[in-house]
């Protein structure tokens, strides 16, 4: 194999910071090569470099593709050769169709008029390909992210796509959808597609890539070959972290104290269709010091469950009982909630967690406001005092608390969003995705702050579509189908294994609930 | 440790990299000077003129007072464009309550302040709790209050007022010293509230550095103190020079007060900010993100129903025209202040010094006599170039 494409020192500054230090990546024709690394080592400046966002001149280093020196200038110039992104925010117009979208900028016309019989017989041929078989009149609106994922790529391939680079694609997608699009990659692969893949899920690499690259602060670390080098996981994550986390989950002695909190009956409806029925008679139990798990598909009402239980943030028509302490609360606001001893941690920590334009300070202190005010003035003082504590105890990583969020990485983010919840001084906290997003180093920082909250005698209920990180954590995992609880499993019993196959026997017990949908 | 390293990066010759971060709330109070000196040149003297300087006041008064209100449903994430209808409806309803029905002075104020809260808790109600776009809401309330007040006017003007009535506008502070002129209350006031900057700000320095915060450089901190201090007597002086403190810089003085307080340290105002920050997180933290949405339309309606007042007071008449676009000069006051306009940031003060820019162009222009069509063309060019500007900074950042 000849190499398509090769990064040759590639030396990135902005001012005060060098984000890429001497790095080279060297990617064979017709390979899946796998990007990893930490947030903020610097795969998405790579990325940027390449693909002409950052233009040729503004970085030092030469990049040679196919044979070539290669200068862009702009994103046009790189697509022009076939080195297309997809990005982990999708770029699709969600009210246009599937065909629109695929063909925008480039639309299959004459002299300004669209043949809309061309365009829909290619999109059908490119659907094909992806193996997505909805009408190209659909709008991308009305996709789950694994399709509108699919859409991308279809529009990739309609540019005549020779390097694919895909950053993060499975990081939004359940575990069905991400087997199928690592599914995908491989046959793109087979038809001749180079492909880079960003990703911080080590077993979706050694599933489909051919060889591997670490970078760490914005250098080069090593580059594997999965077929030849012995690759363990934890040989990556050594090199992503540039030290050995021989535990990626820390142990906790199993602690279990007095029942907390007692979730029963619990049944809700979507808020825009009233005959569906979202979560149906979910009953679950949380003790002091337990950290207990949610396992389900994406989609399975995980998420709708947390969230109609806090303050009703979603559905209608719900019905149930909570108690704390054996005594029945009311939940239905937000304010409620928490004062009923609730948090909630949203798995959407930028659109619903944090105020981006705000400081760590604010944000530390929006949910408790009255804790550090007299008679509805904020002490300032006392409010830095308390974002201060947080920011040592999280260990978050900025040179100060008047720091505006947006400007802190993944993991820093998650944990200015838990030290809001944790500032409220709730006794059960709903963790939702807790580590969705983030790099392996924060992950481990998270989980021990979990046990920590454990150990403080607070109940945790943690949603996870990672399950290997729910059988690492939690005491106990209640496994969630189509909007009901349908198992409940103690840390020996549980496996990947049965969590699958409790889900898989729930829906061909009860194929009339599917049919419901 | 790293904050003793960051105190020391502020200390160590950094003044440069201080301005360049703080450069919109300088830039303002900067622009603001040199708008009045240029004026105060090209008038031969005129804007700066005792008897001009109280006419500023008495011109601006009504769009300040409109400004704070905007400032907040601005911050919160909405737009009022009904402010100058509501405005013009107000005071027709109270000429119609004085002149018409004979009401006493002290129940037509009552009943116009309630008036206008009800017009904002109208107008707030189809926001907050129906989602509808403030935009749609508060263009029909333009429409809606317009027709009233020509309705209730029946077209016609409508006054004279009482001397108490209009004593609220052109009314003054009395000379408790017995100086007369030049006004021994007006000079007092200045050495006050000079005395209460000075110790204001260092009190500020003073927490600031106890917690750690960033701090700004002595140099900027005094030149800024010294600025504005002196302008500050300057302009008292001024005043004293013609017939004192007029009532309605009082007012809007300690409007300006108590909201510059209830946004910066209070939880109410903290948790507007939120709101327009990011207004699902906000409710997802426990606040209540429509009733404070209601109660910011419910105080831009009673501000707007107090300039109404003012603005009757100071016309001595109640005409249907009262009012008319006052609505662009408040928001384009606000934006000038350096507001965003996705909701969530901006300041009182930034938005009073913003109406002030727009009050002294108004005025200095008049009276070097430039022609209205050339007035709005000025105008609408500094509102661009002050948002350009906060777009232009935030993208270098």
């Amino acid at each position: 194999m000849t190499s398509l494409l090769e990064m040759c020192a590639i030396t990135k500054e902005f001012p005060g910071v060098k984000a890429l230090d001497n790095v080279n990546l060297t990617v064979a024709r017709g390979e899946i090569h796998a990007i990893c690394g930490e947030n903020g080592a610097g795969k998405s400046t790579l990325m940027k470099v390449l693909s002409g966002v950052y233009p040729a001149g503004t970085y030092d280093g030469e990049i040679r593709y196919d044979g070539q020196t290669a200068q862009f200038s702009d994103i046009n110039d790189s697509e022009a050769l076939g080195i297309i992104i997809i990005h982990q925010e999708l770029a699709l117009v969600p009210l246009l169709s599937i065909a629109e979208n695929i063909f925008l900028g480039n639309e299959r016309a004459t002299k300004g008029v669209v043949d809309w019989r061309e365009t829909f017989r290619m999109t059908t041929d490119l659907l094909d390909k992806v193996g997505l078989s909805e009408p190209p009149g659909t709008l991308v609106d009305s996709l789950g992210v694994g399709k509108q994922q699919l859409v991308e790529i279809a529009k990739a391939l309609s540019k005549d796509v020779k390097l694919l680079i895909l950053d993060e694609p499975t990081a939004a997608l359940s575990e069905h959808d991400s087997q199928a699009l690592l599914d995908l990659m491989l046959e793109l692969k087979a038809q001749g597609v180079t492909q880079i893949i960003i990703s911080h899920k080590l077993n979706e690499v050694r599933r489909v890539a051919d060889s591997v690259t670490v970078i760490r602060d914005g250098a080069t670390v090593s580059t594997m070959n999965t077929h030849t080098d012995d690759i363990t996981e934890d040989r990556i994550v050594r090199d992503m972290v540039g030290r050995d986390l021989s535990n990626r989950y820390p142990p906790r002695p199993h602690r279990a104290g007095e029942m907390l909190m007692e979730v029963d009956d619990w049944s809700v409806w979507h808020p825009e269709h009233k005959d569906r029925q979202v979560i149906r008679n979910a009953s679950f139990r949380v003790r002091a010091g337990e950290v207990v798990g949610i396992a389900g598909l994406m989609g399975s009402g995980r998420t709708e469950l947390a969230m109609s239980i806090f303050g009703r943030s979603y559905g209608q028509n719900i019905s149930g009982r909570v108690r704390m302490h054996g005594r029945e609360v009311d939940t239905s606001t937000v304010g409620r909630a928490i004062g009923a001893g609730l948090a909630y941690v949203t798995e959407d920590r930028k659109s619903l967690g944090l105020i981006l334009e705000e400081t760590i300070q604010k944000n530390t202190t929006l949910a408790n406001l009255p804790s550090v005010s007299r008679h509805g003035i904020i002490s300032e003082g006392e409010e830095t005092r308390v974002a201060e504590r947080y920011r040592q105890a999280m260990n978050i990583r900025t040179p100060s608390v008047f720091q505006k969020v947006m400007n802190l990485s993944g993991g820093n983010q998650q944990k200015v969003v838990l030290s809001k919840w944790l500032f409220s001084e709730p006794e059960v906290l709903i963790l939702d995705e807790p580590t969705r997003g983030i790099d392996v180093g924060a992950k481990f920082e998270i989980y021990n702050i979990i046990n920590s909250l454990s150990e403080q005698g607070k109940g945790v209920v943690m949603i996870s579509s990672e399950m290997p990180e729910l059988l690492g954590m939690c005491d106990r995992i209640y496994v969630m189908n189509e909007g009901a609880l349908v198992g409940e499993l103690t840390a020996a019993e549980a496996s990947q294994e049965r969590i699958m196959s409790m889900i898989v026997t729930d829906v061909v017990d009860e194929p009339a609930l599917g049919a419901a949908e | 440790m790293e904050l003793a390293e960051n105190k020391r990066a502020n200390d160590g010759g950094s003044l440069v990299q201080y301005l360049s971060k703080h450069l919109r709330e300088y830039g303002l109070l900067v622009a603001l000077i040199a708008i009045m000196i240029f004026f105060q040149v090209v008038t031969d003297g005129t804007l700066l003129k005792p008897v001009n300087i109280t006419n500023l006041f008495l011109q601006n008064s009504y769009i300040i007072i409109m400004a704070l209100g905007m400032l907040i449903v601005i911050v919160a994430g909405h737009i009022d464009l009904s402010v100058g209808s509501v405005m013009g409806f107000i005071g027709a309803l109270a000429a119609v309550m004085m002149v018409n029905w004979g009401w006493p002075v002290w129940a037509t104020i009552l009943a116009s302040l309630g008036a206008g809260i009800l017009i904002g808790a109208w107008q707030g109600y189809w926001v907050a709790y129906w989602k509808i776009p403030a935009f749609i809401v508060t263009l029909a309330g333009m429409l809606v209050f317009r027709g009233l007040s020509l309705w209730l006017l029946e077209g016609q003007s409508v006054g004279p007022f009482e001397r108490s009535f209009q004593a609220l506008s052109t009314g003054f502070i009395p000379d408790f010293t017995g100086l007369g002129r030049p006004n021994g209350t007006a000079l007092v006031a200045g050495v006050i509230a000079v005395m209460l900057i000075v110790w204001l700000g260092l009190r500020q320095r003073i927490t600031n550095r106890k917690y750690g915060m960033e701090e700004e450089p002595a140099a900027f901190f005094w030149a800024r103190t010294i600025i504005v201090s002196g302008a500050l007597f300057y302009v008292m002086y001024k005043l004293a020079g013609f017939r004192g403190l007029p009532n309605v810089m009082i007012s809007m003085v300690v409007l300006t007060l108590i909201y510059a307080f209830i946004t910066e340290n209070t939880t109410l105002g903290r948790r507007i900010y939120a709101l327009g920050g990011n207004e699902k997180a906000a409710k997802l933290s426990g606040i209540k993100t429509e009733r404070l949405t209601f109660l910011a339309f419910v105080n831009m309606g009673m501000l707007a129903a107090l300039a109404g007042l003012i603005f009757a007071a100071r016309l001595n008449t109640a005409t249907p025209k009262a009012g008319f676009g006052f609505e662009l000069d408040v928001i384009a006051a606000v934006f000038i202040g350096g507001a965003s306009m996705s909701g969530g940031s901006g300041k009182i003060i930034g938005a009073v010094v913003g109406a002030f820019i727009m009050g002294v162009l108004n005025n200095g222009m008049s009276i070097m006599g430039i022609g209205i069509d050339y007035q709005q063309v000025i105008k609408g060019l500094v509102l661009l170039a002050a948002v350009f500007f906060d777009v232009y900074q935030k993208n270098k950042a």
